[in-house]
């Protein structure tokens, strides 16, 4: 129930009903971005042939900030497409009394991923399923060059064997608990969450 | 045979005008007499807080014997009859061959004797074989024991037959009991025509399939002065046209069953056969107006249109299942729930099931006069319990209402001075 | 909100939310037919019925076409006439495939009320592809789709449906979609193919269409079935064609950006003629379109919500 609350960005549903603590501020954020920006920029020597994927809905956010950073540092537009892997997701169907499926909101990635360098962008890597599901469609979509993976926070818990390329921070939590990532929130602050224990939601 | 004390029960034969507690001594097979006294018996049953009434009689029956025998037969429909409290049905023609000669009606006396349980009155078809335009041999069957005609499931096919019927039965007494449809306005209608039918889809059947028959046939019963029975009234238009009929003191009877004055077409939405019928499920405002006929007495007799079927057949799509619906077994209590304290009191009620259709019938039944048989049903007027077609004797378990909460229930019919069934004292009801 | 129901059978039983639900979700999969590979793995290893009891094929081929987009296994089971003349029940037709493992079962039968009877018996997902006249639910939503996508909204629209209203599913499942998302629905037909309490529905009843053209920024056109005069409903075509038939003629109050809308196959010459069924208002290719987003919506909720 956290998470679905807090993909609509219902903050202050999510206030009362959990106890909720920061662990990063909007300064952490982007600094992140920024040093993230550089890595890539670094290790794929400038930004030709660069294009970035955000996974719906904060990967979007995280990635076209880090557009924006690559702008800054080397002057050239970077593509970013947005991505919805509900369609690519392994357990329609198969989650007996838990939420039912919302809504997909749709990928969106007008421009040809063929020979190009995706970077594919999420707020919080976990157990690597939403990641598959995403090199899934890009696979499906055309044939990159590569796919490098970009996670702001890296909650570890991995269920299959995939590794980002680039993070904001590794963060161990209990597995009870939740990280979630506000980016221009209802009250437009930028922030990194942990949620706990959920308190009779 | 030795004689029998029903003793302490509220008596109540409307016949006689009688409804007090009084002990009914029956003696080989006959009613002796209803006394205060308690004269010595062989055997004595205790009928203390219920209703003892004359045998009651369900006059619209259909037993699919001959023909189809995997929904009923005469001794399983006789079964179901005492179960529910009726020591005597009148059987419809439309089994496979129909009842349309002597032969025909005797096979089903001679069944009813072999199953030996219940009273089983065969009503002929007006036309040979329900169709066409020869007249059934109305005479002979009316002879041998046949105790009204009618083509039940279908009308009378023309006005000219039912004309000539009306003409020809008055000689012997007996009514025709209509199924006034008019097909063409029906045309292939499953349920009442309305919002409803809109809504769903489906073809509806207008009131005025009944009511025009009901006008057409009403008039006929003028212009001939034959007897005519208007079987399973369910439209206020056609409630209107009998109560005006009767006030012009026509020969003109009707019928009532349970699920027209119970249920509306809304218990169509789901599109169960099980409520599909003819005629179908009417309004609200029509079940109001059937009730206000039973409680005028424009309505003369409930029936149960025993109407069975398989299982197989009900579970069809709503378009092709068959018509027709079960009651013997859930008449007595429906009506109890339904109609006792609210349209009619216990001597009403009892009437409309005994002396009213022995009337129309022309049989010596629904009395406890003395010297007529001793056919006695014992009803407990408080047993709360729920319908359970599973449980009916019937072989087939199309009833509508199945899983109700119902109130009364015959808990012992006697046949001839013999019971036929008594629900056991333990019984987990 | 979420979606939770395991079948599909009418508008009727939906709210504006859910509606609203299936409208969006067809959004999305709008995009998945504009792929190089037409094709997403979201229901890999889910089976779809296809049981056409009456035939059609232009709902069969959508229907398909959607399932095999979304990876489900696709088996069709199509036979015509009515169960019982084949000696076995459409019920134990229907449970014997589900014993087949099936996930859901498409079904189009002319008789109305079957995909309810199969839901309450069996476990699959039930979408109703058609009842008789009762409901064509993919039908209405495919229409309220395109409208919403050329109009943005519902809400405040008039929209006409003309012709046969008594025995037409896509009648009543537009004029409930429609009504729920806010339209003023006004049908139009001879009174002999009004059926009774129409109005009840919360829909106009009208005439004259004539009248109601310069009011309306939809007309949806229905087929006229032919036997339908041969039941005596109607004197004849020509008349029809006449007195309701939609031509150039008539349209010459229309308002501007007016859609006409046909769910086909249309009789040309009958009830629309070719130049107003190939003309600037006719969004008719667009229904065809929009209609494998929706079914594809459509199979991918009643799916998800199978638990």
């Amino acid at each position: 129930m956290i998470s679905a609350c807090t993909d609509r960005g219902d903050l202050v549903i999510l206030q009362l009903m959990t106890k909720c603590r920061q662990i990063f501020d909007a300064a952490w954020i982007r600094r992140a971005t920024n040093r993230i920006a550089q890595q890539v920029l670094e290790l794929n020597g400038g930004a030709g042939g660069l294009v970035m994927v955000g996974l719906h809905t904060h990967g979007v956010s995280i990635a076209r900030r880090l557009a924006a950073a690559v702008k800054q540092l080397e002057g050239s537009e970077v593509p970013v497409g947005t991505m919805d892997i509900t369609l690519y997701r392994d357990d329609v169907g198969m989650r007996p009394g838990g939420p039912h499926l919302p809504a997909p909101e749709g990928t969106d990635i007008p421009f040809d991923i063929t020979g190009k360098t995706v970077i594919l962008v999420d707020d919080v890597l976990n157990t690597g399923r939403s990641i598959r599901a995403a090199l899934d469609e890009l696979v499906d979509l055309g044939r990159p060059e590569k796919i490098q993976l970009v996670g702001l926070i890296d909650r570890g818990g991995r269920q299959l064997p995939i590794r980002p390329d680039f993070i904001g921070r590794k963060v161990t939590i209990d597995d009870d608990e939740k990280i979630v990532v506000h980016l221009g929130g209802p009250e437009g602050t930028d922030e990194v969450v942990v949620t706990g224990k959920e308190s009779g939601a | 045979m030795g004689t029998t004390l029903v003793a302490d029960g509220r008596t109540i034969c409307p016949d006689q005008g009688i409804d007090r507690k009084l002990n009914v001594l029956l003696s080989d097979g006959r009613v002796a007499e209803l006394t205060e006294s308690r004269p010595a018996a062989d055997k004595v049953i205790n009928a203390s807080g219920k209703i003892v009434s004359p045998g009651l009689i369900d006059m619209h029956v259909h037993l699919r014997e001959p023909g189809k025998e995997n929904e009923e037969t005469i001794a399983s429909g006789s079964a179901a009859a005492v179960a529910g409290g009726f020591p005597s049905v009148a059987c419809m023609s439309n089994t496979d061959p129909a009842v349309d000669n002597e032969a025909s009606s005797e096979f089903v006396f001679l069944q009813a004797e072999r199953a030996g349980l219940a009273n089983i009155y065969p009503v002929g078809s007006v036309p040979k074989g329900r169709r066409g335009e020869e007249l059934a041999e109305i005479g002979q069957l009316s002879r041998s024991g046949t105790v009204a005609f009618s083509d039940d499931g279908s009308p009378v096919s023309s006005a000219d037959i039912m004309r000539r019927g009306l003409e020809y039965t008055k000689m012997f007494g007996k009514a025709i009991i209509e199924h006034c449809e008019d097909l063409a306005l029906s045309g292939d209608g499953v349920m009442n025509e309305g919002t409803l039918s809109t809504i769903l889809g489906l073809p509806g059947i207008p009131a005025a399939s009944e009511s025009g028959a009901v006008a057409r046939d009403i008039i006929l019963a003028e212009l001939t002065g034959g007897k005519l029975h208007i079987a399973h009234v369910s439209t206020a238009g056609a409630v209107e046209l009998i109560r005006t009929a009767k006030r012009q003191r026509l020969s003109v009877t009707a019928e009532a069953t349970p699920h027209h004055f119970t249920l509306t077409d809304q218990c169509v939405k789901a599109y169960d056969p099980v409520y599909k019928m003819k005629p179908p499920l009417r309004t609200q405002a029509d079940v109001d107006a059937v009730r206000e006929g039973l409680r005028d007495g424009t309505i003369d007799a409930i029936a149960s249109d025993h109407a069975p079927h398989s299982t197989e057949e009900k579970q069809l799509e709503f378009s092709l299942a068959p018509f027709g619906v079960i009651g013997m077994e859930s008449l007595l209590p429906v009506a109890v729930t339904e109609l006792i304290d609210r349209v009619l009191d216990w001597p009403e009620l009892i009437a409309k099931l005994t002396c009213n259709p022995a009337r129309i019938l022309g049989i010596d039944k629904g009395t406890l006069r003395p010297g007529a048989d001793a056919d006695v049903t014992i009803i407990d007027p408080h047993l709360t319990w729920t319908i359970d077609a599973n449980r009916f004797r019937s072989k087939s378990r199309n009833c509508p209402f199945h899983g109700k909460q119902v109130r009364g229930r015959a808990i012992q019919t006697i046949v001839g001075g013999k019971t036929k069934y008594r629900l056991h004292p333990n019984a987990d009801y | 909100m979420n979606w939770t129901r395991r079948h599909l059978l009418g508008l009727e039983d939906l709210s504006a939310e859910e509606i609203n639900v299936i409208l969006d979700t067809a959004e999305s999969f709008r995009e998945v037919s504009t792929r190089k590979k037409k094709k997403v793995p979201t229901l890999t290893g889910k089976v779809v019925v296809m049981m056409f009891v009456e035939p059609s094929t232009r709902t069969l081929t959508s229907f398909s076409l959607a399932a095999r987009r979304l990876s489900a296994d696709v088996v069709s089971f199509a036979r015509g006439g009515s169960s019982i003349l084949k000696g076995e029940t459409l019920l134990d037709t229907a449970k014997n495939i589900q014993a087949l493992g099936i996930d859901v079962i498409v079904l189009r039968h002319p008789a109305p009320g079957t995909p309810h009877l199969l839901a309450r018996n069996l476990d699959a997902s039930i979408v109703n592809a058609g009842d008789g006249s009762h409901e064509h639910p993919t039908q209405g939503l495919l229409d309220i789709f395109t409208i919403r996508d050329k109009k943005k909204q519902i809400e405040g629209l008039t929209v006409a449906i003309v012709g046969d209203i008594k025995y037409s599913r896509v009648a009543r499942s537009n004029i409930w979609g429609l009504k729920k998302l806010g339209a003023r629905v006004v049908v139009v037909a001879p009174a002999t193919l009004i059926p009774p309490g129409i109005e009840e529905l919360g829909v106009e009843v009208c005439y004259d269409l004539d009248k109601i053209i310069p009011e309306c920024d939809v007309i949806n056109i229905l087929r006229i079935q032919l036997e339908r005069q041969k039941s005596g409903l109607f004197p004849s075509i020509r008349e029809y064609t006449k007195v309701f038939g939609l031509n150039a003629e008539r349209l010459a109050h229309a308002k501007e950006g007016l859609l006409i809308m046909h769910p086909g196959p249309m009789n040309r010459g009958i009830e629309i003629t070719p130049e107003v069924a190939d003309g600037p208002h006719s969004v008719v290719l667009d229904q065809v379109t929009n209609g494998l987003a929706v079914r594809m919506a459509v199979l991918y909720l009643v799916s998800g919500a199978r638990g």
